[in-house]
C-alpha cells in the first residue's frame, strides 16, 4: 500500500492499470476523457497486456466491448453523460447477455442544453439496464469501487458502472491509497468465462432471436441472476475491507445514532454533507447522513431499515424524472418504504443540475426545513428545486 | 449442451445468458412442409456437377464422396432453384406438385 | 482455390431447417461464404436482419459455427472486439487455433445504419472479412428502401406512385466507399457466380487485413420473382453490367467478368416486381436513362482498371 495525489480520473485509470484487463474499447467524453487517455499511455508504454480499441464512437466502444466480453476477454471502458447514452441500446445487450463488462465513469448531465458538468441524469436514466451502479464519494472510492465492481461482476455475470461526479471528483486532486498490483491480482484472481465464442469446441449462437415463447423466460432469468449481485457485492466489499482496511457498505451511515432527521444523498455532495452533519451535530440538533452508494440492485432492505428509524429524511436528488414528481431517488425510495411499519415522511431536493454548485448553506437549510417536518408532523413542499434562480 | 426441445423449457432450464448452447439445432426444425412443389432428382441422369448442391439456400442436396444421393425433403422449401440451374443436357431435377 | 468437389467434403456452417424464405439469395451467399472459409476456424459476427432472425430462433440455430449477434448497426465493431480479444488471449497463451473473423450484415446493417462502424473497424485494420449480403432494401422489415435501393425501385418506403415513379436516387456506391479505407482486399461478387464468390472469399481471407466483400443477393418477396429464379437473376444484373464483378488490391482494380455482349438492362429489370411500373407507357425514358447511367458507371469502371493496371 502507498499514499499517492490523484484526481478521480487518475485514480480511476490506476485502478484500470492494476485490474489489467484483456480488451479497453472506448471514446473520449468531457470529463471522462483522461481515464481512457491515462490508460491508453499505460498501454503505449507496456505497462499493461491489454489490447486497446481506439473506437469511432462510444456506441461501437461498448459494442466491441460486448464482441470481447463474449469472446471470453476481461473487459473494461469508460464514458460520460451523451457517450453513456450513446451506448443505451447496447448496456441491455450486455447485461442480457451476462457480461461482467466494467465502465469507469463520469456522471455528468445530458444535453440539452449541452453542458459538461456534474449531475447524475446519464447513469439514473439508465438504471433498467440490467447494470449494477455504484456512486462514489471522492477519488479513493473511485479507485477502490472499480476493483470491487469488476470482483462482483464476474461472479455474478452483471456487469457494472462505477461513477464519479464530473470535474468535482474527477478533476479535484486527493490523497489516496492504492493498493500493490499484485494484490489486486490476488482479489480479482484469474477471469474464467462462463463461455467464449474462441471455443471451437462448442460453437455456440450467442444473442439469438427470441419471440413470444422465450423471451419473458430469458428475462425472468436475468432478473433472478440479478439478485444475487447485492449478496456477491457485500462479500466482495468485505473481502476487500480486509485486504485494504476500507470497507463500503452498499448504504452509507453517517452520524445517525440518534438522529431523528436524515438527508439520503449519493456522490460528493454526500462527503460535502457530512461537514453539516458535523457542524449541527456540535449544535446538539439530532441530525444524520445516509448515503447512497449502489442504487442498481436497490439495497432495499438495508435502505428500509436505514431510513425507516427517522422521523423525516430528505432525499437530495442531482437528476428529475420528467415526471413531475421529482428525481429518480425519492420516487424509488418512497415506494421501497411504502409497505414498512415505521417510516418517515419523505420529501425531495432536486438540486445540483448541471454542475451547479451545492454549498454548504444550502445543505444547512434543508436540514432545517426537514426538522420542521419532523416537528410539524406535516409537509409543507414535498419537492423542492435547490439552488435555481426564480424559486424559493 | 443442456437445452430440452420436446416442450418448452421454464425459465430455470435455460443455459445462462441468451445464447444456444449447441451448433445446429435448427435440423430439428423441418420446414419441409413449406413446400408446394417438390423437386424429383433422377440418378441416372445426374452428371453430379454439385450446381444444384452450391445454390441451395437451405443445405437440402445431399452429396456423398463428391456425388449428389438425393434431396433432404426434411428441409427443402421447393423454391426450385436446383431444377433451374440443373444443365440442360442432364435436366435431372423435375419439379413436381406438392401431394397434400 | 477450393473446388466444388473439396468444398462439397467440407462441414456446412449454415445448415438448414432455418426459417429464411424459399429461394432466399441471402443463405445462399452466407452458406457460399462459410463453405469457402470452411478449411479454417472460423468465427463469426451477424447483424440483425433477415439473415439473423430467419437461422436464429430460439432454440433453433443454423449455425454450425460460433455466431455472435449483438445489434443492427455494430456487426463490424463488435467483430473488432472479438478479434482484439482473440489477438491478446492468443499472446498470453490461452488461445492456440488460429482462428479467422467475418462479420455479417445486410445492406440496411452496412451501407446505412453500420456505415459508421464498417468504416471504423477498416481504420483500425482489424483482421476480419466483412460481407454485405445486398438485398437492396431493408425486406426483414418489410421491403423498404435503402441507400443500397437501385434507382426507379419501388419499395414500401419508396412506393412507385402516380407522381414518382419509385426511389428517385441513385444506390450509394459502397464498395468505392470501401476502398477510399484502402483496405487488404475488397470486391463484388453475387452466388449466382458462385465460384468466383468463393475465390474472393478465399482471398479476403488470405489478405493481411480487413477485408470486404459486397454480395448481390437476391430477394425473392422483395424483389418480386419466382423463387426458382435466383441464380438467374443473380447472373443477370453481372450480364446487364448492373452489378460489375470486381475486385480491388493494392490500389488496382480488376474486372473478374467482362461479358462480350452485356445483355440489355431491361432483361434484368422485367423479371422484377418492384421494377414493373417501368414498362407502363410513357416510363420508357427512365429505362434510358437507367440504362445510360449503368454503361457510364461501367465505363468508370474499365477506366480505372486501365488506369490501375500494372
Amino acid at each position: 500500500m502507498k499514499t499517492v495525489a490523484k484526481t478521480g480520473n487518475e485514480a480511476m485509470a490506476y485502478a484500470m492499470k492494476q485490474i489489467n484487463p484483456d480488451v479497453v474499447a472506448a471514446y473520449p467524453i468531457t470529463p471522462a476523457t483522461e481515464v481512457v487517455q491515462i490508460f491508453s499511455n499505460y498501454v503505449a508504454d507496456g505497462e499493461v497486456d491489454t489490447e486497446f480499441v481506439a473506437v469511432e464512437s462510444e456506441h461501437s466502444a461498448l459494442s466491441a466491448c460486448v464482441g470481447a466480453s463474449i469472446a471470453g476477454g476481461r473487459v473494461m471502458t469508460s464514458t460520460s453523460s451523451q457517450g453513456l447514452a450513446l451506448m443505451h441500446e447496447i448496456l441491455y445487450i450486455a447485461a442480457g447477455n451476462r457480461l461482467p463488462i466494467v465502465i469507469a465513469l463520469v456522471n455528468r448531465s445530458l444535453s440539452a442544453p449541452i453542458n459538461i458538468h456534474c449531475d447524475h441524469s446519464d447513469t439514473m436514466g439508465s438504471r433498467e439496464a440490467g447494470w449494477m451502479h455504484l456512486y462514489c464519494a471522492n477519488s479513493q472510492e473511485a479507485y477502490d469501487s472499480l476493483i470491487i465492481a469488476l470482483k462482483t461482476a464476474e461472479a455474478t455475470a452483471v456487469p457494472a458502472i462505477v461513477s464519479t461526479d464530473a470535474f468535482i471528483l474527477s478533476h479535484a486532486m486527493e490523497r489516496l491509497e492504492v493498493l500493490e498490483y499484485s494484490d489486486v491480482q490476488n482479489f480479482i484472481g484469474e477471469y474464467k468465462p462462463r463461455f467464449s465464442a474462441l471455443d471451437l469446441e462448442n460453437p455456440k449462437t450467442y444473442g439469438p432471436l427470441d419471440l413470444q415463447d422465450y423471451f419473458f423466460e430469458h428475462k425472468r432469468a436475468q432478473i433472478d441472476d440479478f439478485s444475487k449481485v447485492l449478496d456477491a457485492y457485500d462479500k466482495a466489499a468485505k473481502d476487500y475491507a480486509e485486504l485494504s482496511g476500507r470497507y463500503y457498505p452498499a448504504v452509507e451511515e453517517y452520524k445517525t445514532e440518534g438522529a431523528e432527521v436524515a438527508i439520503f444523498a449519493a456522490g460528493s455532495t454526500a462527503d460535502t454533507a457530512k461537514e453539516v452533519v458535523d457542524d449541527l451535530r456540535e449544535q446538539g440538533r439530532k441530525v444524520g447522513l445516509v448515503r447512497m452508494r449502489m442504487w442498481r440492485p436497490l439495497p432495499v432492505e438495508q435502505i428500509k431499515a436505514t431510513l425507516g428509524k427517522f422521523k423525516a429524511v430528505a432525499v437530495m436528488d442531482r437528476s428529475d424524472t420528467m415526471a413531475d414528481f421529482g428525481g429518480p431517488v425519492f420516487l424509488e425510495t418512497r415506494g421501497m418504504l411504502y409497505d414498512s411499519e415505521e417510516k418517515p415522511l419523505i420529501t425531495d431536493y432536486v438540486y445540483g443540475l448541471g454542475g451547479r454548485n451545492i454549498e454548504l448553506t444550502d445543505i444547512a437549510r434543508v436540514y432545517d426545513d426537514i426538522e420542521q417536518v419532523a416537528n410539524t408532523g406535516k409537509i409543507e413542499k414535498l419537492i423542492t428545486y435547490l439552488g435555481v434562480r426564480g424559486e424559493k | 449442451m443442456s437445452m430440452k426441445f420436446d416442450r418448452p423449457m421454464n425459465w430455470k432450464e435455460l443455459p445462462a445468458g441468451c445464447l444456444i448452447d449447441e451448433a445446429a439445432t435448427s435440423l430439428r426444425f423441418k420446414t419441409g412442409d413449406w413446400r408446394s412443389m417438390r423437386p424429383v432428382w433422377n440418378s441416372e441422369k445426374c452428371i453430379h456437377c454439385l450446381l444444384c448442391w452450391i445454390s441451395c439456400p437451405d443445405s437440402a442436396i445431399k452429396v456423398e464422396n463428391e456425388k449428389i444421393t438425393g434431396i433432404d425433403y426434411n428441409y427443402c422449401k421447393g423454391c426450385g432453384i436446383c431444377a433451374s440451374i440443373c444443365p440442360p443436357k442432364a435436366s435431372a431435377i423435375e419439379m413436381i406438385r406438392e401431394e397434400k | 482455390m477450393a473446388t466444388l468437389k473439396e468444398l462439397s467434403k467440407r462441414k456446412e456452417g449454415l445448415v438448414g431447417g432455418h426459417r429464411a424464405c424459399a429461394g432466399c439469395g441471402g443463405s445462399a451467399t452466407i452458406r457460399q461464404v462459410l463453405l469457402a472459409a470452411g478449411d479454417k476456424p472460423t468465427v463469426v459476427g451477424i447483424a440483425t436482419g433477415c439473415m439473423e432472425v430467419a437461422t436464429t430462433i430460439f432454440p433453433y440455430t443454423a449455425w454450425n459455427v460460433n455466431l455472435v449477434h449483438n445489434a443492427f448497426e455494430n456487426s463490424a465493431a463488435t467483430v473488432s472486439g472479438i478479434e482484439a480479444a482473440y489477438k491478446v488471449l492468443k499472446r498470453k497463451g490461452k488461445i492456440k487455433d488460429d482462428i479467422q473473423f467475418i462479420a455479417f450484415g445486410g445492406d440496411g446493417g452496412t451501407y446505412d445504419i453500420g456505415l459508421q462502424a464498417l468504416s471504423g473497424a477498416i481504420e483500425r485494420r482489424h483482421k476480419m472479412l466483412y460481407v454485405c449480403y445486398d438485398n437492396e432494401a431493408y425486406m426483414n422489415t418489410g421491403y423498404q428502401r435503402s441507400s443500397a435501393t437501385p434507382y426507379c425501385a419501388h419499395t414500401t418506403t419508396s412506393p412507385a406512385g402516380t407522381k414518382i415513379p419509385g426511389k428517385a436516387q441513385w444506390r450509394k456506391d459502397l464498395t468505392e466507399i470501401v476502398i477510399a479505407h484502402d483496405p487488404a482486399y475488397a470486391a463484388q461478387a453475387t452466388p449466382g457466380y458462385y465460384m468466383d464468390l468463393i475465390r474472393k472469399v478465399e482471398k479476403a481471407l488470405a489478405a493481411d487485413g480487413p477485408s470486404f466483400i459486397n454480395v448481390l443477393s437476391p430477394c425473392v418477396p422483395g424483389w418480386g420473382y419466382p423463387s426458382d429464379q435466383t441464380v438467374n437473376i443473380s447472373k443477370l444484373a453481372v450480364e446487364t453490367l448492373f452489378w460489375p464483378l470486381y475486385e480491388w488490391q493494392d490500389g488496382s482494380y480488376k474486372i473478374n467478368m467482362k461479358p462480350r455482349e452485356p445483355k440489355p438492362l431491361v432483361d434484368f429489370l422485367k423479371l422484377q416486381a418492384r421494377f414493373r411500373h417501368l414498362f407502363k407507357p410513357g416510363n420508357e425514358h427512365l429505362v434510358e436513362e437507367f440504362q445510360a447511367k449503368v454503361n457510364r458507371r461501367w465505363e468508370v469502371l474499365l477506366r480505372k482498371e486501365q488506369a490501375t493496371s500494372a
